[in-house]
């Protein structure tokens, strides 16, 4: 057993922002409510923090992303997903909840650079100037859903797997030099 | 003629040359002139022809409401058809061509259509072309598409890149005039984030033409340290070249922005779309100069003042050595002033008005420029060129006083506020009598989201056209829009000028003759004798005028004309302008690029493509692709000189008799979990579900509420208390969202949570007699039929890879679809490939499928459905349980004509000649209906040459079904005779089902 | 191009962040219920001038849906609410009167 695919084959593009594909990524999305007992420790037995409604906690090479009022996405290495679904599941076992694999559903960029946010503000109807810290935004980027949130020097964007060629071309196209938003 | 002056030029740098060619002809400008001043200025007034008579046409404007000087620019992949010279920048090597002639511009064929004018009046078309019917196809409309048109549509791709950016702020401030600016300072005073868009290269609109002097100093200057001072705040965003096009619902903005249309070959996208969401909207859109209704007013060299005097001002370029200025209004003498002080001739200047003794009448007189009042033009003599005038009594018939020679006649009726903007969301206009305008009516403005005023006129735009007026009402409205305080307005020195006099025809009392040579629209050649020929035949709305006489329907939108158009109108209706009232505003406010609408959306990111994770290897296997919704998935691979019908017929016999692959990761699989999924999933589908075994699979249909197919697959429980469930490959989305609609809607307090995982998982069917063979050699899980019977899975490892295997069949042979994480998909295939060479293995595409479950009778959504189709009608009555009390769709499906025995049902044909149905094809009845057509009593619904068969095989629905088995019927076939068939069990191959079963 | 307040992320959501599904606060009739309900349930739909309830999923967003009130002639947007609602909250309820004398309760 090879390691897995990325959808795209982890291809880059050097405009007046950097993006790459970057993963395969773990992840995991987990319907729960907030209310669920057992919830906050389900997170710290993963190493995480229970985000905040449209907020990312990010902590090391793990996040957990607030996605709804019911529903979580966390992130981790692609081969820590086993465990921590066994994990979670012995956490809220007798609990409502759903906790569903989806590291192979989904393509993840990375947009980097001191302008990364221009490619952004090509994409989706998102008024970046007033995003928060630690936003995660769920929206649209351009004809297909996607999350985003900055991240350091730049903004990771998760859409699904069957549009990554879509999304590779629409941010190369969006960070073509020349066409930054002077 | 008209030439560059030696001196003067507000906007040009004369240290910069730029060389560009017009028809082919090396021309010379300056950087800063626009393409209309560099023609001008090189004596080149003649700039196109009109659309109907090809009249010839020169420049009447110098801004975005010109309707005469439209030209090609650029060639090839770059050309550009219809661009208004006057707002085109020039740069070098810029190529310009001139349109609507043949074969030049000089000497036009189609100006025969000139003399026959007087047969093309206003409807013409309607009235032409009605008669014979026939001939409308073959004759009338090949000959008009011929003539009709401006420029041509760019035969290439287009050449340039397009994109489109988002945008939000607090205020947006549609305009760069000194209003703009000044409703920008007010509304950015308070913090608000601001941004001013300008839709030309400069800021200061008319103010530095027209010598205003705010705060002390020259326009030019208050402008230029506005701007500054604008620049410096964090919190506003300057754009110039940036159109706004259009105002929509909850502050949308649409606006163009030229970023590189001056300077191709750049690298810059040519032109960038902004999508903003604007909390208010500032509309500082300035106002628009009328023409004058005079016969021949639309020979070039008769030109707007205010475009004369933009020409001579901003580009130092004299549009005619001797101009006669025309007008109603005090404003106009600014033009005279203008030419006089750049040392060019003004013979006289007519004023409609019996006095005109203002400030400026006084300061033109007291130059010498002779002022004639109470006069109008009765004429204008010259047809490529104006050479003469000739004035009349205003109040009279047009009888000739004398001629004067002259080579430009600089025309003003007044002004219009542009009020397009304020107009698009509805914002109301009304009419003011002293200045005889349309302006925004402040108490009933467009509204946004939470019921308050959503666009702000100022300035001009909102009918203050004085400078210091101006900045008062912008000021106001700058705060008002951004919710902040008041702030001081800049102060302009105040100009005194005397009422203007509403002229809508000149003179007063012309004879038909001269009214049929009064342009009211330019460019669609609509004369005054038009608009009143039309009101004579009944046309009373402005609405239908409009599109009766084509006034305003021009690519300028009528922005010169409509006012003139329905004051006109008003006349011959004998009532007042605002009972006529203005046709509707619609964005955009001059065209928009259609790139620069469709952004990024062309080639290969036109729309998303989605791919399976196996895509890349059936495009190296050169597979035919056909769309499914957005994926592409594999008709048939064919191979060697193979055609697609043999490549398939290929792929199932291969499949029939050894084994075949058939990439099926588009189904959808959504995962159902909780105390109450079983009781969900026993509504979602019509059968019951909640009592399905682990490690088991069931055939599941779902209805909507009105009890129609909507959707199937197979349904599968993982354990106690959660579910997968396979959906079409068209149905995944919807199916997610229509169950997350009756979750969170209507029983959101059952315990279910829904997740979909369609591309979590590549997923592989193997199917065919070997398939199982295949498997063992891979090597893992037991695939055998006791481990692994029918219509169950398991999880297991194949070939050393984590899958799940469902012994499931869509093609009736012994199959197992396997699901493995999407990453490793093609790793698996790859493994299946190999390992199954000496197997025969080969992957099979849509077609081959959609064969072999026709062949097995198993219905497809949007087949044998049609969103009136319910599972009765397909026999699948054994799906649909009897002991729920309820399911979605239940009491829909009780409604008494589904019930109905005339109702179609599913049946299979056997065609007796062994061919195949056409597809679509009806089956004949007996006698025809009320309009004369045959009836019918059913239709195929899945037609196919069956290569396991050798014959063709079909389904559908016909009336009575099955309990008619064994008739002959006759399906329609176009350009044939009827095609006969026998009904016949729509099961073609392995009844029993021992294939599948094994 | 309508903005709607996602009453469950709190995002301004631009329209194409939505996917509508029409008239709102609609009883379910299902088996048992009388020709007459069940038309009114699937087919009798209101189309006022006016006040008007709507169902809007935040498609692109959270995936939740929400319900919202709305002037159809103005587009004026009175309040969203949250979908597991029997009946418009009555602040909203309020507000809307006070704003629309005229109008005649949402059912």
């Amino acid at each position: 057993m090879a390691d897995p695919v990325a959808p795209w084959g982890n291809a880059q593009f050097d405009g007046f922002a950097k993006v790459a594909e970057i993963g395969p990524l773990g992840m995991i999305t987990l319907r729960a409510k907030r209310d669920v007992a057992g919830l906050e420790q389900a997170f710290a037995a993963l190493g995480l923090t229970l985000p905040d409604p449209r907020r990312i906690v990010i902590a090391g090479d793990k996040a957990a992303g607030w996605m709804s009022p019911d529903e979580y996405l966390l992130v981790m290495p692609y081969a820590a997903v086993n465990d921590a679904l066994a994990s979670l599941a012995a956490s809220l076992a007798g609990q409502h909840h759903l906790a569903a694999n989806v590291s192979d559903a989904r393509a993840v960029f990375r947009i980097e650079g001191d302008k990364a946010d221009q490619v952004i503000r090509k994409i989706a109807p998102v008024d970046v100037d007033t995003m928060a810290e630690g936003e995660l935004r769920r929206s649209r980027a351009a004809q297909v859903a996607a999350a985003f949130w900055k991240d350091g020097q730049g903004y990771t964007l998760v859409c699904f797997r069957s549009v990554a060629g879509y999304m590779m071309g629409l941010l190369s196209h969006s960070a073509q030099p020349g066409s930054e938003l002077v | 003629m008209s030439t560059r002056l030696s001196k003067g030029g507000r906007l040009i740098d004369r240290a910069r040359a730029v060389d560009f060619t017009f028809n082919g002809k090396r021309l010379r400008g300056f950087a800063g002139d626009t393409l209309a001043a560099s023609l001008l200025a090189n004596d080149q007034m003649l700039m196109g022809r009109s659309f109907k008579y090809h009249r010839a046409r020169g420049a009447v404007a110098s801004g975005a409401e010109e309707p005469n000087a439209l030209v090609n620019l650029g060639r090839g992949a770059f050309l550009e058809p219809n661009q208004r010279a006057t707002t085109t920048e020039t740069f070098d090597g810029l190529e310009a061509q001139s349109q609507n002639h043949w074969p030049s511009l000089e000497m036009d064929i189609g100006v025969v259509n000139n003399a026959l004018a007087r047969f093309l009046p206003g409807g013409f078309y309607y009235k032409t072309f009605i008669h014979p019917r026939a001939a409308w196809k073959h004759v009338f409309e090949p000959v008009i598409r011929k003539a009709a048109g401006l420029g041509p549509a760019p035969k290439e791709m287009d050449g340039d890149r397009y994109e489109q950016a988002y945008a939000f702020c607090d205020v947006l401030i549609a305009g760069g005039g000194i209003a703009g600016l000044q409703a920008a300072l007010a509304a950015a005073s308070g913090g608000a984030r601001v941004m001013v868009l300008e839709q030309t290269p400069v800021w200061g609109g008319r103010a530095p033409v027209d010598g205003d002097v705010i705060d002390g100093m020259a326009a030019d200057l208050w402008v230029k340290k506005t701007v500054q001072a604008l620049e410096a705040m964090p919190n506003v965003t300057l754009r110039t070249r940036c159109m706004v096009a259009g105002v929509y619902d909850h502050g949308y903005v649409l606006a163009e922005d030229r970023v590189a249309d001056h300077t191709p070959g750049d690298g810059r996208p040519k032109k960038r779309l902004w999508r903003i969401r604007a909390g208010r909207i500032v509309a500082a859109t300035g106002a628009l100069e009328r023409p004058l209704s005079f016969a021949g007013n639309d020979v070039p060299g008769v030109m707007l003042a205010s475009a004369v005097r933009d020409y001579v001002v901003n580009w130092a370029v004299s549009p005619g050595d001797r101009t006669v200025v025309v007008t109603n209004n005090d404003d106009a003498y600014r033009t005279a002033i203008a030419l006089k002080q750049a040392g060019l001739a003004v013979p006289c200047i007519v004023d409609a008005r019996a006095v005109a003794n203002g400030p400026l009448p006084t300061q033109a007189r007291a130059m010498g420029i002779r002022v004639e009042t109470g006069k109008g033009i009765a004429k204008v003599k010259g047809t490529k060129r104006v050479t003469a005038v000739t004035l009349c009594m205003q109040a009279g018939e047009g009888a000739a006083l004398e001629e004067i020679a002259c080579d430009a006649v600089a025309m003003s009726g007044g002004w219009s506020p542009v009020v397009h903007l304020w107009s698009h969301c509805g914002g109301k206009l009304t009419w003011d009598d002293t200045h005889a305008m349309f302006r925004p009516d402040a108490t009933r403005p467009p509204i946004s989201h939470d019921g308050l005023a959503m666009v702000y006129p100022a300035g001009a735009a909102n009918g203050a056209l004085k400078a210091a007026q101006a900045l008062a009402d912008a000021a106001l409205a700058g705060a008002a829009a951004a919710g902040a305080g008041p702030i001081a307005a800049a102060q302009a020195e105040a100009r005194e000028e005397a009422a203007l006099e509403p002229v809508w025809i000149m003179p007063q009392g012309a004879s038909y003759k001269l009214r049929a040579k009064m342009w009211l629209d330019y460019q669609n050649d609509v004369k005054v004798s038009d608009v009143q020929l039309a009101a004579r035949e009944g046309y009373e709305s402005v609405e239908h005028t409009k599109r009766y006489t084509t006034l305003g329907m021009a690519t300028d939108q009528g922005k010169l004309s409509n006012i003139n158009g329905l004051a006109v109108l008003a006349g011959a209706l004998n009532t007042d302008i605002p009972n006529v009232g203005t046709t509707t505003f619609r964005p955009p406010y001059t065209p928009v690029t259609l790139g620069a609408l469709a952004g990024e959306a062309r080639g290969e990111i036109f729309q998303p493509l989605r791919r399976s994770p196996m895509h890349a290897w059936h495009e190296q296997a050169k597979a035919y692709f056909e769309p499914v919704g957005l994926w592409r998935r594999p008709y048939c691979f064919p191979r060697g000189g193979e055609n697609h019908a043999q490549a398939v017929e290929r792929e199932i016999l291969n499949t029939r008799q050894g084994v075949g692959l058939l990439d099926a990761s588009t189904l959808g699989k959504l995962i159902v979990k909780g105390p109450d999924a079983g009781r969900f999933l026993d509504m979602m589908y019509t059968n019951v579900m909640s009592n399905l075994g682990i490690g088991k699979c069931r055939y599941g249909l779902m209805c909507n509420e009105n009890g129609f197919l909507s959707d199937d697959g197979v349904v599968v429980r993982l354990a106690e208390d959660t579910w997968l469930c396979h959906t079409t490959t068209g149905g995944a989305d919807r199916i997610h969202a229509h169950m997350e609609d009756w979750l969170q809607c209507e029983w959101w307090d059952w315990q279910v949570y829904v997740a979909n995982v369609t591309e979590e998982y590549a997923q592989i069917a193997v199917a065919g007699p070997k398939a199982r063979a295949l498997l063992e050699k891979l090597g893992g899980m037991d695939v055998s039929a006791d481990a692994l019977p029918f219509m169950t899975f398991a999880d297991g490892t194949l070939g050393g890879l984590p899958v799940r295997a469902y012994r499931i069949s869509f093609s009736g042979e012994l199959s197992y679809e396997l699901a493995v994480p999407a990453g490793y998909g093609q790793e698996l295939w790859d493994k299946l490939m190999a390992a199954g060479a000496d197997l025969g293995v080969m992957p099979y595409g849509t077609e081959a499928m959609h064969i072999m479950r026709a062949e097995k009778g198993f219905i497809m959504i949007g087949d044998e459905t049609d969103g009136t189709v319910i599972p009765q009608d397909l026999n699948l009555g054994w799906a649909i349980s009897k002991k729920k009390a309820d399911y979605l769709g239940k009491r829909g499906q009780e409604r008494s004509y589904l019930a109905s025995p005339d109702r179609w049902t599913l049946a299979g044909f056997e065609t007796l000649d062994g061919s195949v149905i056409p597809d679509g094809a009806y089956i004949i009845a007996a006698g025809v209906n009320a309009n004369g057509q045959g009836n019918t009593q059913g239709r195929v619904t899945s037609t196919y040459y069956s290569p396991t068969l050798k014959k063709g095989i079909a389904m559908g629905l016909i009336k009575g079904g099955m309990a008619r088995a064994g008739e002959v019927v006759e399906f329609t076939k176009l350009g044939g005779s009827p095609v006969k068939a026998r009904i016949v069990d729509p099961v073609f191959y392995d009844k029993q089902g021992a294939k599948q079963n094994g | 191009m309508l903005t709607l307040e996602c009453p469950y992320c709190a995002v301004m959501a631009d329209e194409t962040e939505l996917s509508p599904g029409y008239e709102a606060h609609l009883k379910r009739y299902g088996p048992g219920s009388s020709d007459e309900e069940f038309e009114a349930y699937m087919f009798a739909r209101k189309n006022p001038k006016g006040v008007h309830f709507e169902r809007w999923r935040h498609a692109y967003g959270c995936g939740k849906w929400f319900l919202a009130a709305r002037d159809t002639a103005t587009l004026e947007v009175f309040g969203t609410y949250t979908a597991q609602s029997a009946a418009p909250p009555q602040a909203l309820q309020d507000k809307i009167k006070a704003k629309r004398p005229d109008w005649k309760g949402y059912k």
